[in-house]
């Protein structure tokens, strides 16, 4: 892809990561930043790619190591954002 | 084997852009955050098939057998931890993602001569190793495996500044010279610099830390996306950067604080540091029996959960508490400083677990003016964050920060450990006051015990 496409498609995002989370409630920044937290382990799709294109037995070490710490960012973090927003619930929720 | 041509590649990776982008939506909001957290991970589920149906991929099952492990070191930790261990689990996260994307750059180097590339190269291998340590040192604060004082020595900042002057110099070098030896090099300056970043910062203002280097894997990934020539990376890393400022920048607010003071504070030395005197003065103790007689028979009561609740786990006693003092008649809320517990919006997490009704989990803004109305406000492991000293005392490390006014009430019970002053290190005159009175102990066993009181009343 061109310089000039990415750069567009970058500039929009950041206005839409801007928008999309700036109004949100001090009640759900723990979640919020679990969330955000998971959604950057799509590293792994990176990971994925130069270990499928490793030749060399240390390259491809190298690159199992980054898809391995990779899945943790992802699988961990929807994992428990999920657990954390499961205990917010409503009135019927109360007691035990 | 190739099974998707790149039209259907990059229509789905659009897709799971998409989806990331609902998630972020949905997640700022109480009503629909479950449901964005599951159409995120759906949408990395997506991209991950995409990637295997349309690149041409060898060493697949060694690949697929390092997601698995990836998977079964994550998910079991993920689904235990203790809700209060969530600040520590939160920043390793985002150190690992900050690792991988570090690891991607540097291999992605041999394949690349164009200088932009080299570049985005460059910045992803720095970020990325910078978020790595700066995590790995938050994870060690809020674990105690160190401590969580500001550690600062002599020419800290001039370390500093030799660390990231070398590393722009290192970074010019890889990008003329394509060299891996100087790459590895600018990974090990990275790290250095990520740990002497949070090395300095203490106590409440970790957790900001965390959203900042959160912020900047993001970045990381995203310049491995232009790396990659993967549109995917690109909107994800970005979108991740730019909410995560954002949010950083909420969270500091909260505080009173700015990024930049957080971050440069010690540097310039006092900010965190404060006085650890603790002063003579008398002040009025009281046993769990005259606790809740003053609970037990008032019309309103408004508890205060902190810090030191969140330390002693003591949330569901908390939440028995105000079960039985509503079974009284008694109306009772829960004035949630956005600050309050281990981390920003930590405490509604942790009071949402021992099931206490989002209704009765009220924000600052909205409860302020309600103390005036209630008899007793209970503060229970809390103390910066109902000092008045935010307000009155313009020199006062806190001052400015939008503090919860417990002094309205009629009366104010302090549950507390002892007299030492909490992070801030400063006092609180509240704790003076006549209509103040104290329970010593942990927070947890104290509550047990004006819950038993409560019962047999």
């Amino acid at each position: 892809m061109d310089g000039i496409s990415l750069l567009t498609i970058t500039v929009l995002a950041v206005f839409v990561g801007f928008e999309v989370v700036s109004k949100v409630s001090s009640t759900l920044h723990t979640p919020l930043m679990s969330g955000a937290n998971a959604i950057h382990g799509i590293i792994l799709v990176g990971a994925i790619i130069v270990a499928g294109q490793a030749a060399d037995p240390w390259v491809l070490a190298v690159a199992l190591l980054a898809v391995v710490l990779a899945t943790a960012n992802l699988v961990g973090g929807f994992v428990v954002t999920d657990r954390m927003l499961h205990m917010f619930r409503g009135r019927k929720g109360v007691g035990k | 084997m190739i099974l998707l041509d790149p039209v259907w590649t990059a229509l789905l990776y659009l897709a799971a852009a998409v989806f990331f982008i609902l998630a972020l939506r949905g997640l700022s909001s109480p009503r629909t955050a479950r449901r964005g957290n599951l159409v995120g991970a759906f949408g990395a589920l997506l991209a991950v098939v995409t990637v295997f149906l349309s690149a041409r991929l060898e060493n697949i099952p060694w690949i697929i057998g390092a997601i698995a492990v990836g998977t079964a070191v994550a998910a079991p930790v993920a689904r235990r931890v203790k809700m209060t261990q969530m600040p520590q689990l939160v920043a390793l996260f985002n150190g690992v993602g900050g690792g991988a994307a570090a690891l991607v750059a540097l291999l992605e180097l041999s394949h690349n001569g164009d200088p932009w590339t080299r570049l985005a190269i460059v910045f992803t291998l720095l970020v990325g190793a910078v978020s790595f340590a700066g995590s790995g040192v938050t994870f060690a604060k809020l674990q105690e495996l160190m401590t969580t004082r500001p550690v600062v020595f002599p020419g800290l900042p001039v370390v500093m500044a030799a660390v990231l002057l070398a590393a722009v110099g290192t970074a010019v070098a890889v990008v003329l010279t394509g060299s891996l030896a100087l790459a590895v090099l600018l990974m090990v300056l990275g790290l250095a610099a990520g740990a002497l970043l949070v090395l300095p910062v203490g106590g409440a203002d970790v957790p900001i830390v965390i959203s900042l280097l959160n912020a900047f894997t993001g970045l990381a990934v995203a310049a491995s996306g232009v790396v990659l020539g993967n549109v995917l990376l690109v909107v994800a890393g970005t979108l991740v950067g730019a909410s995560g400022t954002i949010l950083t920048r909420a969270m500091a607010a909260a505080m009173g604080r700015s990024v930049a003071g957080i971050l440069f504070g010690a540097f310039r030395g006092g900010s965190t540091a404060g006085s650890t005197a603790v002063s003579e003065r008398p002040v009025r103790s009281s046993s769990p029996e005259d606790v809740a007689v003053l609970l037990g028979y008032a019309q309103r009561v408004i508890i205060v959960p902190g810090y030191g609740l969140a330390v002693a786990q003591g949330q569901h006693t908390a939440a028995e508490l105000a079960l039985a003092l509503e079974a009284r008649g008694i109306d009772v809320d829960f004035a949630i400083h956005p600050v309050a517990g281990r981390m920003p919006g930590h405490m509604n997490v942790l009071l949402a677990e021992a099931n206490v009704p989002y209704e009765s989990l009220k924000e600052m803004s909205e409860i302020n003016s309600e103390f005036r109305t209630a008899d007793v406000a209970l503060v229970v492991g809390a103390n910066d964050v109902v000092n008045p000293a935010a307000k009155t005392s313009s020199g006062s490390p806190i001052y400015g920060m939008p503090i919860l006014e417990v002094a309205d009430a009629r009366q104010v019970v302090f549950l507390k450990r002892s007299m030492r002053p909490g992070f801030a290190g400063i006092e609180n005159e509240l704790l003076y006051e006549p209509q103040t009175s104290l329970l010593f102990g942990d927070a947890k066993d104290s509550l047990a015990k004006v819950l038993g009181a409560v019962k047999a009343l």
